[in-house]
């Protein structure tokens, strides 16, 4: 039963990380707080859905075609929506504001057309629903796999940020937005490109969530919730931090609905959430004093 | 002057009831409901600029409260222990999170809700057995509608006198430069934490007070998100750092939510989001303070131009 849970808990963890990679990309180099990041996970989870029920085109595959998509939705929503935004602000805090109060408008507009496109019920398919062995305990292929996968692009796009010339600009922005195009960054692009790589890992979650969990039209918030939490106690774009937090949460609450009682499983999340806010506000890896 | 004005205004409003049928009464207490809604949402929000996502939290715990209570007490001290609630809750939100940066407290507020619907929906089945629960108060309408009322005034009355005093002078300061207010020797955390525990007590009330009007009540009910959003779009419509501004954005929005409701059920929260995102974009600081600009534009005294107003 512990090791069973122990598992469960890695493999949930692993793609809460994935998750949360994105969010913290897009708030960490394009300073957005997306709170419609859920609902483009969303959106990855039933094309993936429709693509797997109609075309019988197999989930891995539907995430080579919702990643490069998520790509593109993020760009032309920052520049489109954020732009306008980013330019009024002149750099200053307002930004903050108005981004969160945009990307909430944002979050119903996409649940209503979600609503309105496939409904408000669970939805859900079957695939590789079998168990497989490891260490005296089964757990699921496509749980698995998910896990998998997520570390493989987790730990790829920490390649691509530490060693690439790309990469690294990338970070020179996150960490000094007015001092990056001093040594001839375009920060604007820059951001662009962060806010649409994140909306690439939100349909990349999105689409690995969905091999395993049932979802419906309504559920952004809480998905968007559990990122937010995993960014925030790991520490803003850090990526290892959110990593780790991914996994820290993911065994938070298999460990609760396993061992107290389901129904508590947000609450436990929110405690942990409340309890890295007090003790370290800069997340559990971040620099004190931030 | 003002105060005999505000008087007759207040009676004439007491008396519509009497002018309209039960639907026109219903739509009364709606309106009521959401101008204190954002009223006392903008009291924290608007000088400060903590945006809080929470409002349906209070709102639902002052409803939930009277649906548990309203059997056991009588009706005077239901809404004191509602109250009661909001306050301590508001209190404990506040304290953990008012001390750091904003951000945190908007992404506090925004999971808030969906923590308390779920935590009350655990307690209902697990401890009591029952999700839903019955109001049988001796209530009608038109008098839910004169208790709005009167706290819809207190809370613009609340409103204006913190405006005046050193409390608002302190948050506008907040509201502008956290660090230059810190120097300034303003306690950041108590006097935010004092307008938020002030602003989310009222909004438990008006919850509180509505409950009757459900007779059924059940935490996917009261917990609807719709009511945090429309707080804010209305209070930034008006403008939310004006004493009069949600007051503004209330009254024409809930008019045509009602109606695009009744239109358009299901493209309801596609419009809604829509015309959030329309506010935000085009009427950044609300329809009062574009108004004026433009108003000074006509009048062509450009050079008269009076100082621009902190943070309006």
């Amino acid at each position: 039963m512990f090791l069973s849970t122990l598992f469960l808990g890695l493999v949930l963890g692993g793609t809460y990380a994935l998750l949360a990679l994105g969010l913290s990309l897009q708030y960490g180099i394009a300073r957005i707080m997306n709170l419609a990041y859920g609902e483009f996970m969303l959106l990855a989870c039933f094309a993936v859905t429709m693509m797997f029920t109609s075309w019988g085109l197999g989930p891995l595959w539907g995430l080579l075609v919702v990643v490069p998509l998520g790509y593109a939705l993020g760009w032309i929503i920052h520049t489109v929506m954020m732009r306008p935004l980013i330019k009024r602000s002149g750099g200053g805090g307002r930004l903050e504001v108005d981004t969160i109060l945009a990307t909430f408008g944002l979050l119903f507009v996409v649940q209503g057309l979600m609503l309105v496109t496939f409904g408000s019920d669970f939805t859900s398919y079957s695939y590789l629903d079998r168990g497989i062995g490891i260490l005296g305990t089964t757990i699921a292929a496509n749980r698995l796999i998910a896990f998998v996968v997520s570390l493989v692009i987790g730990f790829g796009l920490y390649a691509v940020l530490i060693r690439t010339r790309w990469g690294r600009a990338l970070r020179a922005v996150a960490l000094a937005p007015g001092s990056a195009y001093l040594v001839g960054i375009d920060v604007n692009k820059l951001g662009r490109q962060g806010f649409a790589l994140g909306g690439a890992l939100a349909a990349a979650g999105g689409a690995l969530v969905s091999m395993f969990q049932t979802f419906s039209a309504t559920d952004g918030v809480v998905f968007t919730m559990k990122a937010l939490i995993v960014v925030i106690m790991g520490g803003v774009g850090n990526i290892l931090g959110a990593l780790i937090a991914g996994l820290l949460l993911g065994l938070a609450e298999t460990f609760v609905a396993a061992f107290i009682d389901p129904g508590l499983t947000m609450a436990a999340t929110y405690t942990m959430f409340l309890a890295v806010l007090l003790w370290r506000p800069t997340g559990l890896f971040g620099k004190a004093g931030g | 002057m003002t105060y005999i004005l505000s008087a007759l205004g207040l009676a004439a409003l007491a008396v519509l009831p009497m002018l309209f049928g039960d639907y026109g009464t219903g739509m009364l207490v709606g309106l009521a409901g959401y101008v204190t809604l954002a009223t006392s949402w903008a009291m924290f929000s608007g000088p400060t600029r903590y945006i809080s996502l929470a409002t349906v939290a209070f709102f639902g715990v002052g409803a939930y409260t009277v649906a548990v209570l309203n059997e056991v007490l009588p009706y005077p001290l239901v809404l004191l222990a509602a109250a009661g609630i909001g306050a301590t809750m508001a209190l404990l939100v506040g304290l953990s999170t008012l001390r750091l940066a904003g951000i945190y407290f908007v992404i506090f507020t925004f999971g808030l809700a969906e923590l308390v619907r779920q935590l009350i929906t655990w307690f209902e089945v697990n401890v009591t057995g029952t999700l839903g629960r019955y109001i049988f108060l001796d209530l009608e309408a038109k008098h839910i509608y004169w208790q709005l009322l009167a706290l819809g005034a207190a809370t613009l009355a609340l409103s204006a006198w913190i405006r005046r005093s050193r409390l608002g002078l302190a948050l506008r300061v907040i509201g502008d430069d956290e660090t230059v207010a810190a120097h300034s020797g303003i306690n950041l955390a108590r006097t935010k934490l004092v307008l938020f525990v002030a602003s989310s007590t009222i909004i438990t009330l008006v919850g509180a007070i509505q409950a009757p009007r459900w007779v059924y009540v059940e935490p996917s009910i009261v917990f609807n998100p719709t009511v945090s959003f429309l707080t804010v779009i209305m209070a930034l419509l008006g403008g939310a750092t004006r004493l009069w501004g949600p007051l503004f954005g209330a009254v024409p929005l809930f008019l045509l939510f009602e109606w695009l409701s009744a239109r358009f059920p299901d493209h309801f929260s596609i419009l809604l989001g829509l015309m959030f995102m329309a506010v935000v974009y085009a009427l950044p600081d609300g329809v009062l303070a574009a108004l004026e600009k433009f108003r000074r534009k006509g009048n062509g005294n450009s050079a008269t131009k009076p100082a621009k107003e902190a943070n309006a």
